[in-house]
């Protein structure tokens, strides 16, 4: 319980200083006067097995070579144990192609992601400080466009992009991501409070330009919304199937998701080899990043979501 | 490591193989290879194809197939000044998808795809593609049997030329065929009488899996010397799948599906290759090119499988067989350098490249390596020794001619699972089926523009009902 | 939504009414702010919508060309038994679906909440990590597991001696594919809830303590009260998810191509229609078609929401 504590006290937005954040001495902070129920335990360890199963399949069978994938129960190791020599076939197979969608989905997450959040940042802290004509249209759009139905659009999308000679480029799958509706939103929610007006107001007459201000103040106050739109569109990002797979022709610009479709995929045409050993160990290589940059980046995360959710 | 070794093997084997390849080519009777002797307006085409080849060029090719890799280090050998970009653009509509993208776009299409046969109409006609007659490839024709030759010949255009060919043969697990007794069916019927003895004698096991393939069931009305599809003109397009060929087949396949003897699994998932190592699918019918998948796929199979040739339909009958899969290579219209891609086009699937292919466990369309000695003769191990290339390239002359696909097909067979589908799911009458995949797909070809007229045998006069109610009687309703 | 902006808009400009010429600087400052946002929604949003707004009123044929169809789009598309049962099938899933894995998040959130649970970071962490697999990966290993014959299905079946129903029958695909969908978003879910009790003032707690309420009444009297406006979000995000459903269905029809049809959801026949069909109008139709039900749903939904917090 020490943890949660540590997870939402830094972090917690200034305006609410005035309501305790944590009910500490109701609860958390005495522990032991709930006592702990096993029932309880028990069910949440069902729920447990049901989110890790899968996981632990995903482990277990990419340490098995192509032939005991096939012979071998899939619930238990089985044959040779092989997960580095799958490691190193999944990064050395058709010339170390892997590592270059790996640096592909890197280019996207760092541009891509780290774009979306910068532009939803300063959209959203807009909307929540700043009056100017058209906000609620603006607003209304923005929000509007969160229900339309991306698959859908991937055509028209396309041959737009196609015209602006952006297809078959990285510009193809950045652009795109970019865009962050939600991730606005949660901003502008989160901005409202967390920036007081009154500091603004203090800091102009104090002469100071508006940039500046964003810069040196708003945005370390708004650090908490950021990360957690940072790692939403991280997420997005690292897991962007579709649109790279119409957009690009070409498997230099691929994604790690897309490179592990066509791997796949390709066990299903007349020639091709079979490689299912390096598709699961390529799938499991491909979740360990984004599940560490998770655990590491919890507890700002967690508290930027307490925001966004009790709003709206 | 595996890979590499394999790769080493087939190398060692291809430099063997390639000195006998160009022989037996270069002494074809036909004489209209690579030289270049043949007709007049060849000859012309052939000299520019020459002469651009020799010029400092860039081409681009979208090809899936392994072996285009080996081809493509061979070509830039020979030709120098010519810089081949191979990417694989994905693996069958993965990468029409692209290509018909960059044909509406208007750019951004390669010089070179692969397209296999059964798409080849549609791309055809959608004008995506350059007429090879104009570079004079039409002169090749020797060079290959009919039956593929009329594959790539579309409209009375060139529009590729042949890559790989599937025709289509009985691939079957011994060790389970000895086990159950079972013999080795020549005829369909035998065939159903094996695959009942098989699942009584074995609930786990079934003598194949099918669960509804649109490419295999069109494969297999062909064997059964049906001619569902024909196109006249351009625009005029006849449907009869109900003509004697494509009830034969149905009223067999009837059968197996109303049987239950057809494992549910689809074919290239995981569970197949399991299936088709552990011996609980005994058997596959489909193209010459599934060795090579069998030995990458089923290492376990080692030593288990053989080829037959494909039952026939009635006791004595002559052989006959149909195309499965396969496919063709052909110059796009958007193509900058046509000539050049014409020339890499006839280097990959006419000259030097159609051995590399062939070597490399692709199954060859070309006569003289069909012929060949060293094809005919290689007796692989994991076919128990068995001169399987002379069970496939006998299959290959005994391809039945006349068949075509519809001009819309991709689109065709990706609603197929729609109609012929639910017929394997629910255990339903495959002739009706059928019917309702006719139906919808006139319908789409009626809404593309074209004028579709539908055969049906007088029986079948009896309303049939509306296209749309057919298909919602039959569609999948969810039941959670 | 339209609460809060409300309140936004009457609080800020209050405070700027005395100075109009400090106000007119910071008019131009504020789309300063919000224009990169907006040039690139423009590019890769609006732009993308209006174009298919365009393409909706043609039709471009194989044979005969591009030509201008008024609404016949549309007409079709009202009428096309396909579309509708695609549609039918997402608002089924929505139906059931949505609320199993939103109530399974809430129940985890409220127990994770409680402070009765052993090793409750352990769980928080290890439920919602699914959410960081990707669903290509997710729908390739849950398809391999769903196996009868050689999956984990099978597996089950040989140890169990049972013969348990195929997940990609054509009455279960639908649960199976569900079953996915809730694996991926149940902790995100989850974990939006569980921030939304975090900031429960502890008064209300206090109060609920002295006045002996039951567990259960706190639940019901506290605590849902409280995560409202969370679980507006989230089943707003869950409608559109479900009607956008695609990379699932898609990825594991290759493994039961009968059961799930090119007509399975909405956007998978929008985009076989276009992809392998060439249509591209009549596809850019269904997905304005789609588009606009969503939001109108969405905004449904929403105003109920809120009409009922502020009542």
């Amino acid at each position: 319980m020490a943890v949660t504590q540590r997870i939402s006290a830094p972090t917690a937005p200034k305006s609410r200083t005035s309501r305790p954040t944590r009910r500490a001495s109701a609860r958390t902070g005495n522990p032991s006067l709930r006592p702990k129920s096993p029932m309880l335990t028990a069910a949440m360890t069902l729920t447990l097995i049901y989110a890790l199963l899968p996981l632990f399949w995903l482990l277990v069978n990419a340490s098995k070579t192509q032939s005991s994938l096939f012979t071998t129960s899939g619930l238990w190791f089985g044959g040779k144990f092989a997960l580095f020599d799958n490691i190193s076939q999944t990064f050395s197979y058709d010339h170390g192609v892997f590592l270059h969608w790996f640096g592909n989905t890197l280019l996207y997450v760092v541009v891509g992601a780290g774009g979306a959040t910068l532009l939803a940042t300063l959209g959203g802290y807009a909307l929540a400080k700043f009056e100017f004509p058209g906000k609620r249209v603006a607003l209304a759009v923005i929000l509007g466009a969160v229900a339309i139905p991306g698959t859908a659009l991937a055509v028209p999308s396309f041959l737009m992009f196609s015209k602006l000679g952006l297809t078959d480029t990285p510009w193809a799958i950045i652009i795109p991501s970019l865009v962050n509706p939600f991730g606005l939103y949660l901003i502008w929610v989160y901005a409202r409070d967390a920036v007081p007006t009154e500091l603004l107001e203090a800091a102009r007459v104090d002469g100071m330009r508006e940039y500046r201000i964003f810069f040196s103040i708003a945005l370390y106050l708004m650090r908490p919304a950021m990360i957690t739109v940072l790692l939403f569109s991280v997420v997005a990002t690292w897991n962007n199937y579709f649109l790279p797979l119409i957009m690009l022709s070409k498997p230099d610009w691929y994604p790690l998701t897309v490179g592990l479709f066509e791997w796949s995929a390709q066990s299903r045409t007349v020639g091709g080899q079979a490689i299912y050993n390096l598709v699961i160990t390529g799938s499991l290589l491909t979740i360990v990043p984004i599940v560490i940059a998770f655990l590491f980046m919890q507890r700002y995360w967690q508290s930027g979501l307490t925001t966004g959710s009790v709003k709206g | 490591m595996r890979i590499a070794q394999r790769r080493a093997g087939v190398a060692v084997a291809a430099a063997a193989l390639a000195a006998v390849g160009l022989t037996a080519c270069s002494s074809s009777s036909s004489g209209s290879t690579a030289a270049g002797s043949g007709g007049s307006g060849g000859a012309s085409g052939q000299a520019a194809i020459a002469a651009a080849l020799q010029k400092k060029s860039a081409i681009t090719v979208w090809a899936w197939a392994p072996q285009v890799k080996d081809i493509v280090a061979a070509f830039e050998k020979k030709y120098p000044n010519v810089t081949v970009n191979l990417v694989n653009a994905g693996t069958a509509t993965t990468e029409y998808t692209k290509l018909q993208n960059a044909v509406k776009a208007g750019s951004g299409a390669p010089d070179v795809a692969q397209i296999e046969y059964y798409a080849l109409p549609q791309f055809a006609l959608s004008g995506a593609l350059a007429n090879l007659q104009d570079y004079g490839l039409s002169s090749l024709k020797g060079d290959y049997s009919d039956a593929v030759w009329g594959s790539v010949d579309i409209n009375n255009q060139l529009v590729g030329l042949p890559q790989d060919t599937g025709p289509m043969a009985l691939f079957y697990n011994k060790k389970v065929f000895d086990k159950y007794q079972l013999k080795v069916p020549a005829t369909w019927a035998d065939y159903v009488a094996d695959a009942q003895k098989l699942h009584t004698a074995n609930p786990s096991a079934y003598l194949t899996n099918d669960v509804g393939d649109p490419g295999f069931v069109t494969s297999m009305i062909w064997d059964a010397g049906g001619k569902p599809f024909s196109v006249s003109g351009t625009t005029n397009v006849t449907m009869n799948l109900q003509d004697d060929g494509s009830k034969k087949f149905a009223d067999t396949w009837n059968q197996l599906i109303k049987g239950g003897l057809l494992s549910p699994i689809s074919s290239w998932s995981n569970q197949w290759y399991t299936g088709l190592g552990n011996g609980t699918i005994a058997s596959l019918i489909t193209g010459a090119w599934m060795p090579g998948n069998l030995e990458s796929g089923v290492p376990t199979g080692s030593g288990d499988w053989r080829v037959a040739p494909m039952p026939t339909w009635t006791a004595g009958a002559a052989a006959a067989t149909a195309e499965n899969g396969g496919s063709s290579d052909t110059v796009l219209k958007q193509s900058k350098n046509p000539l050049v891609a014409a020339g890499f086009l006839q280097f990959m699937n006419d000259g030097p490249g159609a051995t590399i292919f062939a070597n490399e466990g692709g199954f060859p369309s070309q006569n003289s390596i069909l012929s060949s000695a060293s094809f005919q003769n290689a007796a692989p191990a994991y076919f128990g020794g068995q001169q399987i290339n002379q069970v496939l390239s006998a299959a290959a002359n005994s391809v039945l001619p006349g068949w075509s696909y519809l001009p819309f097909q991709v689109y065709a067979n990706s609603i197929f699972p729609d109609s012929v589908g639910q017929a394997y799911a629910k255990k339903s009458d495959l002739n009706a089926a059928l019917k309702t995949w006719q139906d919808s797909s006139a319908q789409y070809g009626t809404q593309q523009g074209f004028t579709v007229s539908s055969k049906r045998r007088h029986t079948d006069h009896a309303a049939a009902p509306a296209c749309r109610c057919h298909i919602r009687h039959l569609g999948v309703w969810p039941t959670v | 939504m339209s609460a809060t902006s409300v309140t936004a808009a009457s609080a800020t400009p209050g405070r700027d009414l005395p100075r109009p010429r400090r106000r007119r600087r910071r008019n131009w400052t504020g789309w300063g702010f919000l224009s990169p946002f907006l040039a690139v929604f423009l590019l890769a949003l609006v732009a993308p919508v209006l174009y298919a707004l365009y393409l909706s009123f043609f039709q471009d044929k194989l044979i005969g060309g591009n030509r201008f169809a008024g609404l016949a789009n549309y007409k079709q598309a009202l009428g096309d038994a396909q579309f509708w049962s695609a549609f039918e099938r997402v608002a089924l899933f929505l139906v059931v679906q949505v609320p199993v894995m939103l109530i399974l998040a809430l129940a985890i959130a409220m127990a994770l909440d409680s402070a009765r649970l052993h090793w409750a970071p352990l769980f928080r962490i290890s439920i919602f990590l699914p959410y960081a697999v990707p669903a290509v990966v997710a729908t390739l290993m849950w398809g391999f597991m769903y196996g009868t014959q050689f999956g984990l299905i099978g597996n089950l079946d040989g140890w169990l001696h049972t013969t348990l129903p195929d997940p990609f029958s054509s009455g279960l695909v639908l649960p199976a594919i569900g079953n996915i969908v809730t694996w991926e978003y149940v902790g995100y879910n989850m974990l939006i809830f569980y921030s939304a009790l975090r900031v429960i003032p502890a008064e209300l707690y206090e109060a609920a303590e002295l006045d002996r309420v039951g567990p259960f009444r706190v639940i019901w009297h506290i605590k849902l009260p409280s995560v409202r406006g969370a679980i507006l979000i989230a089943t707003i995000f869950s409608i559109i998810g479900s009607f956008q459903l695609f990379n699932e269905p898609n990825i594991l029809k290759p493994l039961s191509p009968d059961t799930i049809s090119s007509y399975f959801t909405p956007n998978m026949y929008a985009y076989n229609l276009s992809f392998a069909g060439q249509e591209y109008n009549y596809s850019a139709t269904i997905a304005i078609i789609m588009g606009v039900a969503t939001m109108v749903i969405a905004y449904l939904v929403q105003r109920a929401g809120t009409r009922k917090r502020e009542a």
